[in-house]
């Protein structure tokens, strides 16, 4: 069975449709990358998939993770399910420590699945362990969520979440905006080394850069609330040389052409 | 005999909202029922309603005290008979029919108890019931309990090695009887009897409350504490607390309160003084959570409090933190007098208020001595149709050189109709002061709460995780296990708030 299968999705905010219709079938182990333009409703799909509840989505639009139509869960019982998004803009919550706020998540975590709540000093030890992995410094466990992190420390942070609660289909919403080569290689190894044959990926991002550290199995091409072009790491290469302008000018051929006719 | 009688809020259903977003969790947060809304099913000897000068001797009479002290309440209830009840608060709310209450209610015991193994065990089960256990084996360990059921003190722990040190814990009433001379000497030197329209009748009609006295160079070995329990119906809570720390003494004092659900309004009138000599230092904290009213805002304890400390002596400190969440109505301002030449007044608030719940909360600094330094640190949060108002005030006395203050007010608001309100007030009449002010408000953001789902939690946790964070600076200044307590009462009292 495909780990993820979006159907169909259409969604809108405030009035304006975003997506238009997205298919999506995401195997075990697989890496897919979602590229395109500012504004073709990247996040929008990552937002939706995490369940984000301000978006409005049509109702005969379907999101099955192994099977089941999570399109009216809660955000908190698709994470339980093994749903995890790595935000592009961290929220900060002053005065809750980093250890504090994902001990709490583990533990619910751990109590939808039946299992034994995790101790806190075991815990904080676990987080530090994978806070040095993907190199954001262990004194970080003791600051308040994303609160003063810079650009890079944020991103790491995630990466961090990401490594504590394990999840087994991974959203990365433009994780390497903002991000020098140094991070950038070590939120990547971070990735890497959660690579398994059962733990998908998307990897939504603007530039290939990030692909050349996690090489991706598919590469799609978002555009104006559709997959238009779906492929190999060779479309991302494609789209890093000619830019995004040549989706623009194809479509509008084809949306002038079939107005010539009609 | 009162009955048990417990109001269960109806469960708002509501589910989405403009946005489409779930706000049940929300409001869940909001109408967490009261958990300590019983009553004791107890006999009382309750006075007849209302007050005049053979009420206050029947008080007096009743606690047998001396007739200086008779006199002293005389003194004050004549005050009070020409003062006009005050408006200026933030507030709305029907004045007390001061006729219609009753100024004295204790539970009726066969004899006086002069040990633990004496109290009525309805009394010690209630206590108990509130996690205030007071026989000797099962006592909490390293804090000392005054225990306070309406209007008497039914028992004082630990006061036996408080002794050791020179120590005094006891109830008012002992007090009075007992240490005449230090009550004399202190009793209305920091809330005078004409203070204000509430403390003049508390010290016409004050019932019991606690009484400490630490003396010179000592460092109180353990936390003092006073439970307070309202039981009794349509009866006024008129409690007294009067803590004097000596030259380089030291103490910790922590405050507690409960009362049973009612339909009808409750008057709470306590007047707390501090007294600071030299390089003495007291902590005051309280968590406050009498009965605030229900979701429509019929009932609750209308909590009209004066607190005051006055650091008289060099080098003194006295530290207020507050943790208030009940009480349909709120109205204090625990202050700091600082005379003395460095002395340091420290302010920490939490003030939340849901449902219909009304707090006009803050503090006064006022600074007489040289380089004398303030700090406060408040944080309010407003849920439901709740009115949260900081009322603030630092004056800089002429002679006050080098004086600092540092005020930040922070105001979170939970859902669209609740209010949050700052009034700061300055009088500054020394120009070497530095006086800092810094306030926010904000509300509780949608994002956050995502942020917090997206990782598993449930929105409950998150709006608890949040506020808590909110609240740190100040839960920083609460003793250990008051911390733990104010931040489970907190996730408590907000499980189903914004609307």
């Amino acid at each position: 069975m495909s780990l993820l299968e979006v159907k169909n999705l259409k969604a809108s905010i405030e009035g304006q449709t975003i997506l238009k219709g997205i298919h999506l079938t995401i195997n075990p182990g697989e890496v897919h990358a979602i590229m395109g333009p500012n504004g073709s409703g990247k996040s929008t799909l990552a937002q939706i998939l995490a369940g984000n509840e301000n978006y409005e989505v049509s109702s005969d639009s379907e999101i099955l993770l192994r099977g089941e139509n999570i399109i009216s869960m809660p955000p908190e019982e698709r994470t339980r399910k093994g749903i995890f998004i790595a935000f592009q803009y961290p929220v900060e919550i002053p005065g809750l420590s980093n250890t504090e706020f994902l001990h709490t998540a583990v533990n619910e975590i751990r109590n939808a699945r039946g299992l034994e709540p995790i101790d806190i000093w075991d815990f904080e030890k676990q987080l530090k362990g994978k806070m040095k992995e993907i190199g954001l410094d262990p004194s970080f466990s003791e600051r308040s969520v994303n609160e003063g992190f810079s650009g890079g420390e944020k991103k790491r942070n995630e990466i961090v979440q990401m490594a504590v609660l394990e999840p087994i289909l991974s959203i990365l919403d433009e994780t390497d905006s903002g991000l020098d080569i140094d991070a950038l290689k070590s939120v990547a190894e971070g990735v890497n080394r959660m690579r398994s044959p059962q733990r998908s990926f998307i990897v939504i991002t603007h530039y290939q850069r990030l692909l050349n550290y996690i090489r991706p199995d598919f590469v799609h091409v978002l555009y104006k609330g559709r997959i238009v072009r779906s492929g190999g790491f060779e479309l991302a290469l494609e789209l890093e040389q000619k830019g995004y302008d040549w989706l623009k000018t194809e479509e509008e051929t084809e949306t002038s052409s079939v107005g010539a006719i009609s | 005999m009162s009955e048990i009688k417990m109001n269960i809020p109806e469960k708002e259903k509501n589910g989405t909202t403009k946005n489409g977003e779930d706000m049940s969790a929300i409001n869940d947060f909001v109408n967490k029922e009261y958990a300590y809304g019983w009553v004791t099913p107890i006999e009382e000897e309750p006075f007849p309603f209302g007050l005049n000068e053979d009420i206050i001797r029947k008080i007096s009479e009743k606690k047998e005290e001396p007739e200086w002290m008779t006199e002293w309440r005389l003194k004050a209830y004549r005050t009070w008979t020409q003062m006009q009840e005050p408006h200026w608060a933030f507030i709305k709310y029907k004045t007390p029919d001061f006729q219609a209450i009753r100024y004295y209610a204790a539970p009726k015991m066969k004899k006086k108890s002069n040990s633990i193994e004496e109290v009525e065990p309805e009394i010690l089960k209630t206590f108990e019931k509130l996690g205030i256990p007071l026989e000797e084996q099962k006592r909490l360990v390293g804090i000392a309990v005054d225990a306070v059921f309406d209007s008497v003190s039914v028992a004082t722990t630990h006061q036996e090695i408080l002794g050791k040190f020179g120590i005094i814990f006891c109830s008012m009433s002992e007090a009075i009887r007992n240490y005449p001379e230090l009550v004399q000497r202190y009793l209305g030197s920091v809330v005078p009897p004409s203070d204000n329209f509430y403390a003049s009748l508390n010290s016409a009609v004050f019932s019991d409350g606690s009484f400490v006295y630490v003396p010179k160079g000592v460092k109180c070995p353990m936390d003092l504490s006073t439970y307070f329990r309202i039981n009794s119906a349509q009866t006024g809570q008129f409690e007294r607390t009067l803590i004097i720390a000596d030259e380089g003494a030291e103490v910790s004092y922590l405050e507690g309160c409960t009362a049973p659900i009612r339909d009808e309004n409750q008057l709470h009138a306590a007047v707390v003084e501090l007294v600071a000599h030299k390089n003495a230092t007291i902590r005051y904290s309280t968590v406050q959570n009498w009965y605030a009213g229900d979701e429509e805002g019929r009932g609750g304890i209308f909590n009209f409090v004066t607190k005051r400390g006055k650091c008289v002596g060099d080098n003194s400190r006295i530290s207020w933190t507050q943790v208030e969440t009940g009480s349909a109505i709120t109205w204090k301002y625990p202050s700091c007098i600082l005379q003395g030449d460095n002395s340091t007044g420290e302010f920490y608030s939490v003030a939340l208020t849901r449902n219909k719940q009304q707090a006009d909360t803050g503090t006064k600094m006022i600074h007489i001595g040289k380089n004398t330094r303030s700090t406060i640190i408040s944080k309010t949060i407003s849920a439901g149709m709740s009115q949260n108002t900081y009322r603030g005030m630092v004056r800089v006395m002429p002679k006050a050189e080098n004086a600092r203050n540092y005020t930040q007010c922070d105001s979170l608001l939970i859902g669209n109709r609740c209010g949050a309100h700052t009034f700061p007030h300055l009088d500054i009449r020394n120009s070497s002061a530095s006086v800092e002010h810094e306030a926010t408000t904000s509300k509780i953001n949608e994002e956050q709460l995502f942020y917090c789902r997206a990782r598993g939690i449930r929105p409950e946790n998150a709006i608890s995780l949040v506020v808590n964070g909110f609240c740190k600076e100040v839960f920083e200044h609460l003793p250990m296990e008051f911390a733990v307590e104010a931040t489970r009462l907190l996730s408590v009292s907000l499980e189903g708030s914004v609307g």
